[in-house]
């Protein structure tokens, strides 16, 4: 940013460079500032539950780091183009300005600096709050703490298994703690780690609850582990945000964070009443990924499925009818 | 022989002997569009019938009563016919039967007046280049249809306009419109154009081939198009299986299409290679070959290594819905991860072939209306071939959150983070031009500034994404939607037209009408920030993409999105307008080099010559040499006889001129 | 050309493409929704009565051999090829489902529990092709579709929580006799009839209804054509200001 060439007019050139840094310095400062203490509490996804805290940080810093690389670029191409605009009838060539090893070499280093921290930072984020909410896959290597139980009881810090099945185009919950239950709506206990077993039973999926945080793709036999710990209560919605055929749009459902109590007397009650009603034996047992085309309580009477053409009575044995 | 070492004997005479009697022949016999049209429907019959025959009585087709086989054979057929209509294979079929070629195909129906020679299979790259232009055009206003339909829908999170289904398939038809077709929306017109020239060349390498990747493009626009008919494919642009093998018959339009134009970008970007490594003029060295040409030519290793990954995966899906292979099908030992992975292995070297061409022509043109040379060329073409190469190693941070192998994601991080330093090269050198500079505004120069500004928001937005846990409320969201469309719109398109007003003038011999071009300038540039800013607000809030429902509270945003979206296809149809009239109608005409730019191609008459140069050029300096006193032009375009012969020995006698 | 000619062979080539546009707006992508027909059931006696049965096949031209619900008319009690139907807000309504085709087992069988109805429950009877009625008037809260083929499909409104599994006639009883043609009647088919209620929401608006049970044939997983287009296994109910 220095001087290229000697004035041979009587007015030195403005030292645009040193120019545009204190301006830039002083709108760069107004907006990290403005963005940390005013926008960073309001920043999505908001602060419900750990994953979404960490990712607000996260977001805050991203944006502190990214706003004065903004600022200054933009600030450079208005400054430049209100300076050095061509007047009107002169149509000469600007100076020969082939490059600047200074300047550029300033601009790698400057920018692999910053894209270094990012990569540092964002590694530090994810390891951190055990993977950031996002899907892990079947072998997750970042975890949360927390006592591993076949059951779940409150005040323990247990860690409550939920397993979140796919399918077209409805999301259910099994507990696997409260003997497999399956639900429709996902309630879960305040301020306790929560793994997330997210797996699909046809198409590909993707469990999304905004407001925890939490983001997992739903695969057919895949098994995909995410992790939060909620820390607010309230509500949440989750959609689906990997399309998966005509009503991927409407397949939402809602959630609550309970206290603690609460949520064993909801689980228990719900585990008693489908005990009652005979559905929680009628349903698979409880695992990790799920081949609906093997119905073990159908025993010898199923036909060989075929995968391809699905459905249509072939699950039966040949007696019974098959669809024309 | 690349070098002409014996120009006299290189000089062709005038027009190339054409097969005896062809030129009597009146136009709608000779082969051309029209043919191909009869050809095409010819072979869709015949492909049909056949699959019929073959997969009529599988147990799959008589349940379901759709017949894949039928259709994917019979566009298949048809793309066949279509290619023979229009006397792709004559010259093959010459050949075969020991048939002499014709002398200068190239050159054939070159003085011929009138639109015919664009409606044929016409070997000179201009016309090919002129052919592209029309097509993108159609193409783009196409999809750009499409997207006023979603954004109709959208206007309420609750009234629906139009049903799921036909919603889904909006959507789909209007991504893969615009990422299929627009691929080569600028190595189309301006690459196949101006390429040649730019290097000093009479032709390119391959013409048969060159020609074949664009009539390859209309038979892929119209596939395309039919799965409207059926019903359209439920699986946006991606194409995610294993919903695709679930999908009806529109899926086999899909698939079958993205294969077809991704032979046609394969066979361009090979052609491109092979013109630019062997065919630029003596003189013509990699340290003075335009920043154009440096990102077409990174842009073409793209092509040839990344799409045939994408040929492969389309073709696998075929196989897969047709005759029930089950590499998709988990629960037959494939894997949905495997398309995932080939989708996105092709997928992201993809937005670099739509992006890279963009930084190439605004390198030209900040250059010519900045009036001082490229900053940093060496660190500008740096940058083309950092991001090109780079783009390679990026590809699963489009999969963070699907279940991939978690210590997969740090690395992924690191590389996407990286790849905004070649990128961010790009602005340097911009920046760089711009410092101490005599900045014109002319309106080629505004569509570049407005460039600048939307990929640095794309840019940086990209950042964010790039970073795995922002990545965990981003993904799939509106987030995303911003950012590639800042990137690819904001980027590519406003390039396209920044192209389009700079080179209308040597391509036509018209010029763009300016006032016009302002309207439409700025009209584009402020309501395609108003539609597309607040996507990052709703993306964020937590709206997830391709849904036609979504929080009520989110329905003003969409509101104002909507009615901005409406506005930016107003300003679209402005320039729509201007380009119409401008060619048909006011004709102003501009030879010569209104813009006063050193490079090459404007060294030429308007519009070039049938054979490009009379005589191949020597390159004596590099066209960015603006401000410098005593410089060289660019080219002698009449270097005296035996000059070239003279600098270059030739390693024996035997050595033939071409 | 002359600038006539020129401006009137734009104007035609303009008017074709617009021509085409606006064609295949309104005939493809148009509604698929308005195109299908809605019938629409009035309240009488703060309730109303919605009528549907399921079919194997259908009496389209193009697709038979997809299953299909339709939906009866009632006034004309005829039965309409169409999955969309209104409903006055805040109202009873009494669901009667005729089941004709056969039983298939659900993918996830946790909707074989009945959830959301008025009592938690359905009443089923089943009948054989001879009219014979076989169960009578069976209240339950569970059809479990895994043991014993007794359910055909089911019936959901995910946004009110109504999630219903559709009794199939029983197989072994009917002996592959299942109805051929389209829309089926009672006479000289097996048949199982269920009838639900709920209320439906104070919220005028378009609920999606939808099948959970995969049968579509041909298809991967099943849940490809006839789960996926309205009109067939998969529908719209309107809830209208009463």
């Amino acid at each position: 940013m220095s001087e290229t060439e000697t004035p041979t007019l009587a007015a030195p050139e403005p030292r645009h460079g040193l120019r545009m840094l204190v301006i830039w310095f002083v709108l760069a400062l107004a907006a990290c500032l403005v963005i940390w203490f005013v926008w960073k509490p309001h920043l999505p996804p908001g602060d419900m539950s750990t994953s979404a805290q960490h990712q607000q940080f996260d977001i805050a810093v991203l944006a502190v780091t990214g706003a004065p690389v903004v600022i200054a670029v933009l600030l450079y191409f208005i400054y430049s183009l209100v300076v050095w605009r061509a007047r009107p009838g002169d149509d000469s060539d600007g100076p020969p300005i082939y490059g600047n090893t200074k300047v550029q070499a300033t601009w790698i280093i400057g920018t692999s600096a910053i894209v270094l921290w990012l990569a540092v930072f964002g590694t530090v984020e994810l390891i951190g709050p055990a993977g950031a909410g996002a899907g892990e896959g079947p072998q997750p290597i970042w975890t949360l703490a927390g006592k591993q139980s076949a059951t779940w009881t409150p005040g323990t810090n247990t860690m409550l298994q939920v397993q979140v099945i796919g399918q077209q185009w409805q999301w259910t919950y099994r507990y696997p703690q409260f003997g497999g239950m399956e639900s429709t709506v996902l309630y879960l206990p305040f301020d306790t780690p929560v793994t997330f077993h997210v797996t699909s039973l046809d198409v590909i999926h993707s469990f999304w609850a905004y407001k925890l945080g939490v983001k997992a793709d739903a695969n057919p036999g895949v098994d995909n582990v995410a992790y939060t710990t909620a820390k607010a209560m309230g509500g949440f919605e989750v959609r689906c945000n990997e399309l998966c055929g005509i009503w991927h749009g409407a397949m939402t459902t809602s959630g609550q964070i309970v206290s603690q109590t609460a949520f064993q007397s909801w689980a228990s009650g719900v585990q008693s009443q489908e005990q009652a009603s005979g559905i929680l034996a009628a349903l698979p047992p409880y695992a990790l990924v799920y081949d609906p085309t093997v119905i073990p309580q159908l025993g010898k009477e199923i036909v060989n499925v075929d995968g391809i053409t699905g459905a249509a009575g072939y699950y039966y044995g040949p007696g019974n009818p098959v669809t024309p | 022989m690349a070098i002409e070492t014996q120009p006299e004997r290189a000089e062709p005479t005038g027009r190339g002997p054409e097969p005896a009697g062809a030129a009597a022949r009146p136009w709608w016999m000779r082969p051309g569009a029209h043919t191909g049209v009869i050809g095409a429907v010819i072979g869709y019959f015949l492909g049909h019938w056949l699959g019929n025959f073959l997969g009529g009585d599988y147990a799959r087709s008589s349940l379901s009563d759709t017949n894949d086989v039928a259709i994917v054979l019979g566009y298949a057929f048809a793309v066949v016919g279509w290619l023979a209509g229009l006397g792709v294979f004559n010259d093959l079929g010459r050949l075969m039967i020991g048939r002499p070629m014709p002398e200068e195909p190239r050159l054939l129906g070159q003085e011929e007046p009138g639109l015919g020679k664009y409606f044929r299979y016409t070997l000179d790259h201009k016309v090919v280049g002129i052919q592209y232009l029309y097509g993108m055009i159609a193409y783009f206003l196409t999809g750009g249809l499409f997207a006023m339909a979603i954004r109709s829908e959208l206007l309420s999170p609750s009234y629906h306009l139009i049903g799921p289904e036909q919603y889904l398939m909006v959507v789909g038809e209007h991504g893969t419109m615009m990422m299929m077709m627009m691929s080569s929306v600028i190595l189309g017109p301006f690459g196949q154009y101006f390429g040649p020239l730019l290097i000093g060349s009479k032709r390119v390498a391959f013409p048969r081939l060159e020609a074949l990747g664009f009539w390859l493009t209309p038979a892929a626009y119209v596939i395309l198009l039919s799965a409207v008919l059926m019903g359209g494919f439920p699986t946006g642009w991606t194409g995610y299986e294993p919903l695709a093998t679930q999908a009806t018959q529109g899926m086999d339009a899909y698939f079958f299409a993205f294969g077809l134009m991704g032979i046609s970008m394969i066979l361009a970007g090979f052609n491109m290679i092979v013109t630019i490594i062997n065919y630029r003029a003596p003189g013509m060295r990699w340290s003075r070959l335009p920043m154009f040409v440096w990102s077409m030519f990174t842009v073409s290793f793209l092509q040839v290594l990344a799409v045939p990954v994408l040929v492969g995966a389309c073709y696998m899906g075929l196989t897969d819905r047709t005759f029930q292979t089950a590499f998709f099908t988990n629960q037959l030992g494939g894997s949905s991860y495997l398309y995932e992975d080939l989708f996105w292995f092709f997928g992201h070297p993809e937005v670099y072939i739509l992006a890279l061409p963009g930084f190439g022509v605004i390198s030209e043109v900040v250059s010519v209306f900045c009036r001082k040379p490229l900053f940093g060329y060496k660190i500008a073409a740096a940058g083309m071939l950092g991001v090109g190469i780079l783009s390679f190693f990026v590809w699963q941070h489009h999969l963070f959150d699907s279940g991939i192998n978690p210590d997969m994601r740090p690395l992924f991080m690191l590389t996407t983070e990286l790849i905004s330093i070649p990128t961010g090269f790009i602005f340097l050198v911009g920046m760089g031009t711009f410092w101490k500079a005599k900045i014109r505004f002319s309106i080629p120069m505004l569509f570049a500034l407005a460039f600048y500004f939307n990929f640095l928001i794309g840019g940086i937005s990209g950042v964010f994404l790039s970073d795995v846990p922002a990545d965990t409320t981003e993904h799939g969201s509106f987030f995303v939607m911003a950012h590639f469309h800042y990137t690819i719109m904001g980027g590519l398109i406003f390039a396209f037209f920044s192209g389009i007003y700079y080179w209308l003038p040597k391509m036509t011999g018209y010029k763009l009408n300016e006032t016009w071009g302002k309207i439409h300038f700025w009209t584009m540039f402020i309501f395609f920030n108003s539609t597309f800013l607040p996507l990052f607000a709703l993306g964020l809030a937590g709206m997830p993409r391709r849904v036609f429902e979504y929080a009520r509270n989110l329905e003003t945003l969409n509101d104002w999105v909507s009615i901005s979206a409406f506005l930016l296809g107003g300003s679209i149809l402005i320039f729509l307008i201007n380009f119409v009239m401008s060619m048909l109608f006011w004709r102003e005409r501009e030879v010569g080099n209104p813009w006063r730019s050193r490079s090459l191609e404007w060294q030429l008459s308007t519009p070039p010559p049938p054979e490009n140069f009379k005589r191949v050029p020597v390159i004596l300096s590099g066209p960015y040499d603006y401000g410098v006193k005593g410089a060289l032009p660019v080219a002698e375009l009449n270097p005296p006889p035996g000059v070239i012969a003279a600098a270059y020995q030739p390693a024996s006698t035997a050595e033939v001129s071409r | 050309m002359s600038v006539p000619a020129r401006a009137a062979a734009l104007f035609v080539a303009f008017l074709i493409v617009v021509g085409l546009g606006v064609f295949t707006a309104l005939y493809y992508i148009g509604s698929a929704s308005t195109q299908l027909t809605t019938v629409h059931y009035a309240a009488s006696g703060g309730q109303v009565d919605v009528v549907l049965q399921e079919d194997p096949q259908n009496d389209s031209a193009t697709r038979p051999d997809w299953v299909s619900y339709y939906t009866q008319d009632p006034t004309s009690k005829q039965w309409v090829h169409t999955t969309q139907f209104s409903v006055p807000a805040n109202t009873k309504v009494n669901v009667t489902i005729y089941g004709y085709d056969g039983c298939t087992p659900l993918r996830n069988n946790y909707f074989s529990q009945v959830q959301g109805t008025m009592g938690g429950t359905v009443t089923v009877s089943q009948f054989d092709q001879h009219g014979k009625e076989y169960v009578t008037n069976d209240t339950t809260s569970v059809i479990n579709s895994w043991s014993n083929c007794n359910v055909g499909h089911t019936f959901a409104i995910p946004a009110l929580g109504i999630f219903v599994p559709v009794a199939s006639p029983n197989a072994q009883l009917s002996a592959n006799n299942l109805c051929g043609s389209s829309p089926c009647t009672t006479s000289g088919n097996p048949y199982a009839l269920e009838t639900f209620s709920f209320m439906s929401p104070s919220q005028t608006g378009s609920y999606r209804w939808q099948c959970l049970i995969p049968c579509g044939g041909g298809f991967l997983d099943g849940n490809g054509g006839p789960m996926q287009t309205l009109g067939w296994m998969t529908g719209f109910m309107y809830v209208v200001a009463s």
